[in-house]
């Protein structure tokens, strides 16, 4: 009997975000789509991210750069360090980082407004007064984040690439011309597309799992934190899967 | 002749999980008429007027509003109930992220439709003058006061113009005058506005303004029924408790 109640709880758990994600379908295309709100929550989503992201990128750029110099180095190999960097920044380690980073920051903020509204009834009141909750906040949001992620991760990318021209310009004088040359022309479309959808699907799980551990909490003021704090977990959970199913797919899609 | 009933509630039963909250509630109001729940807190008079609303469906027995079965309605018909109803939760549940001002045209701009700027500033100032807070317009939630947050909650929700409002513990959590200021407003909305109220509370001075009929909830259904008097008149222990 016991060993049942989990499974159970699951099942349950699951249809309920099935449910969450058919009415985010349902009002996406509904009359009296919310673009207002739209363009607020893209300004904001953007706007509080923009400096950490900006950051990550750089430092990420230059501490890929200055770890990867002494091996290359010793190969005689220095002249694919632009490459290299470009490569795994692209396709992997900038949109990963920054869907991570902005999983503890969005997500979490999602969570915890979206939360702090359910327990205070404001989102009941919004369903009374027979306006449409889910249209109002969620559909705005999980698509701010769907298109808002992806523009952060190509922004990081791109102080990414600056943070490796700095460091190897401090170490060996790199020209810009030269570095940005190398790093940009051994990208191929299987680098950037792959990398590129992935994004999205990334800020669409943000969205969505913010918007639903927000819509799930309930049970007074403390319901509210573990709401965020799920938030970040779950989304970055997924963010590793998806990443993992996306270099599955792109591979047998394009190289096999 | 059209029915005076605006609300019937019978055999009403909800439960969570094992717990039964509801265990066969009835309630009649009509036209016109505040009725007053009484009960002690848990004893899920709050969960009553949200089966009402239909923001939770109960497990048995019917609600009909109009002379319509709530868990019978689809999207649209919910709808068109809910603009017609008015619901004043506990804590007021203004949009924190919003001015008062917008607070108040969120419902006028996507239930009403009205998009006309002055027409939207005309009304949102009318109903705040009916609840004395015009001047709190450009205000943030944050910034209003208990009292005043229960105030600026029944403008947002008599924008609208609702034939029935239906009121979570207005005056819990507010001191004792500002309790009997906010009861007034409820007996005046009534008689301007022509409502009829199902008001939830365990504050029986609010009680004693407000109602025309009283009910005592009590292990999820009606203890007693009766005007105010005639319940403080009452012999029955547990109905006393609530006028000690
Ligand atoms: N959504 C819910 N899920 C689970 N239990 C609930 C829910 N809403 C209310 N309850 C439970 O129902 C009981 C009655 O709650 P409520 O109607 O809020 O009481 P009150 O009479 O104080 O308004 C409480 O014990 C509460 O824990
Ligand atoms: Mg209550």
């Amino acid at each position: 009997m016991p060993s049942s109640a989990p499974f159970s709880k699951t099942l349950f758990y699951i249809s309920d975000q099935a449910f969450f994600l058919r009415s985010f379908f349902r009002n996406l295309f509904r009359r009296g789509f919310e673009w207002d709100e739209l363009f607020h929550q893209l300004y904001v989503i953007g706007y509080k991210s923009i400096g950490i992201v900006t950051l990550t990128g750089f430092i990420l750029g230059i501490v890929l750069t200055l770890q990867s110099m002494p091996t290359m180095k010793e190969f005689g190999a220095e002249s694919f360090i632009p490459g290299m960097v470009s490569v795994s920044i692209i396709r992997e380690i900038g949109p990963v980082i920054i869907a991570l980073i902005c999983a503890g920051k969005i997500a979490s903020s999602i969570g915890a407004e979206l939360g702090s509204m359910n327990v205070t009834e404001q989102i009941d009141a919004m369903e009374v007064s027979g306006a449409n909750p889910i249209q109002f906040l969620v559909v705005t949001r999980i698509l701010a984040c769907t298109i808002m992620i992806p523009l952060l991760t190509i922004f990081a990318d791109g102080m990414a690439l600056l943070g490796g021209f700095v460091a190897s310009s401090m170490n060996n004088g790199t020209s810009m011309q030269l570095f940005f040359t190398k790093a940009l022309t051994i990208l191929d479309f299987s680098d950037v597309l792959p990398s590129i959808i992935k994004t999205v699907f990334f800020g669409f799980t943000i969205g969505f799992v913010g918007c639903f551990k927000g819509f799930a909490a309930n049970g007074g003021t403390a319901s509210v934190g573990t709401a965020a704090n799920s938030a970040v977990v779950t989304a970055s959970i997924w963010i590793i899967i998806i990443d993992g199913i996306v270099v599955q797919v792109s591979n047998s899609l394009l190289y096999s | 002749m059209e029915t005076a009933i605006v609300i019937e509630i019978t055999g009403l039963k909800k439960k969570f999980g094992d717990k039964e909250v509801l265990t066969g509630m009835s309630l009649l109001l009509n036209k016109g008429e505040n009725v007053v729940v009484i009960g002690k807190s848990g004893s899920g008079k709050s969960v009553a007027i949200k089966c009402i609303a239909g923001l939770l469906t109960q497990d048995e027995g019917s609600i009909k509003v109009f002379g319509e079965e709530v868990k019978d309605m689809n999207e649209e018909q919910l709808k068109a109930m809910r603009h017609r109803i008015g619901f004043l939760f506990q804590g007021a549940a203004l949009y924190d992220s919003m001015t008062v001002r917008e607070n108040l045209s969120f419902p006028l701009k996507r239930i009403l439709k009205i998009k006309d700027k002055a027409e939207i500033e005309s009304r949102s100032i009318e109903v705040l003058q009916a609840v004395g807070l015009e001047d709190a317009i450009d205000k943030m939630p944050a910034d209003l006061s208990g009292g005043m947050r229960k105030r600026m909650g029944l403008a947002r929700t008599l924008i609208l113009k609702p034939e029935i409002i239906l009121y979570d513990e207005p005056t819990t959590g507010l001191d004792t005058i500002t309790s009997k200021e906010i009861s007034r407003l409820v007996l005046d909305m009534q008689e301007r506005y022509q409502t009829s109220s199902v008001i939830i509370t365990h504050d029986m001075p609010c009680a004693k303004i407000t109602a025309d009929k009283v009910m005592v909830l009590n292990e999820g259904k009606c203890q007693a029924e009766g005007t105010y008097e005639e319940l403080e008149n009452s012999s029955d222990p547990f109905i006393q408790s609530f006028f000690k």
